[in-house]
């Protein structure tokens, strides 16, 4: 398929306009949000403390789109990571199974812009954890 | 999105009885996270994978719940045990109800 030059502005300038879509135009319902819903959600009431739960990201994110973070609780029955600046804040619910080699996972996230991430840990005794770690984004990886 | 969807996994072919091996797995999936909105305004419509999980032998290892802020081709690594010879199963569910499964055998000795 040949691209003509007016082709080929005109698919540059769609692009440009996308990206430069404001993040507030993005106010919708997420229908499966319960999935990992809120923080507050998941706590339900108790108070989390700092434990052994461990929450690497780095401290600047060029990019949004693809930020790598892990997560290592030892002892944790679920670990659940929230962005708290993302238009909804779920990013990942993680439950381990009794072949878990380790309560710990990496993956990679998208962040709107410069926030706190947040884990929280339930552990198997019912118990909670809680990690926060501010991260820079310097291009925001929700399409803004 | 059912096209040019291909998981990718990358797990020991041996381990010895009991060990903990790490796992690394790859899908690609553009994750198109509802929020965005084309070049006319309409939003795109969410299209992601919402779950991921991986068995040995019919025992759960991890389950994931995935929301709209994993990245693109969500990569994921973890450890699992190895308690015999068996398969790993990983299976990933699309919101379209399309799974995309993968095994891989791991052999103890």
């Amino acid at each position: 398929m040949d691209f003509t030059r007016r082709d080929t502005l005109a698919l540059g300038a769609g692009a440009t306009a996308m990206a430069l879509l404001p993040l507030s135009a993005f106010a919708q319902a997420d229908p499966n949000a319960e999935l990992v819903g809120a923080p507050d959600d998941f706590l339900a009431g108790a108070d989390a403390a700092a434990g052994d739960l461990t929450l690497t990201a780095p401290e600047i994110a060029e990019n949004g789109n693809t930020v790598p973070i892990s997560v290592d609780a030892p002892g944790a029955v679920e670990v659940r990571v929230y962005a708290l600046g993302n238009p909804t804040p779920g990013v990942a619910t993680f439950r381990f199974g009794p072949l878990a080699g380790s309560q710990a996972a990496s993956t990679r996230i998208r962040l709107a812009g410069t926030q706190d991430v947040q884990a929280i840990a339930k552990m198997a005794d019912g118990s909670y954890q809680t990690a926060m770690k501010t991260v820079k984004v310097t291009i925001g990886g929700c399409g803004g | 999105m059912a096209s040019g969807v291909k998981p990718r996994v990358k797990a020991p072919k041996k381990a010895s009885a009991g060990e903990v091996v790490t796992i690394k797995t790859l899908i690609s999936h553009k994750m198109e996270s509802g929020q965005r909105k084309d070049s006319s305004g309409n939003v795109i419509p969410r299209s992601i994978i919402n779950r991921f999980t991986c068995d040995f032998n019919g025992e759960n290892v991890i389950d994931v719940v995935l929301a709209p802020a994993i990245s693109t081709n969500p990569y994921f690594e973890f450890d699992a045990t190895i308690p015999e010879a068996g398969d790993l199963k990983f299976t990933w569910y699309d919101d379209d109800g399309d799974v995309y499964e993968e095994t891989k055998s791991v052999a103890v000795g």
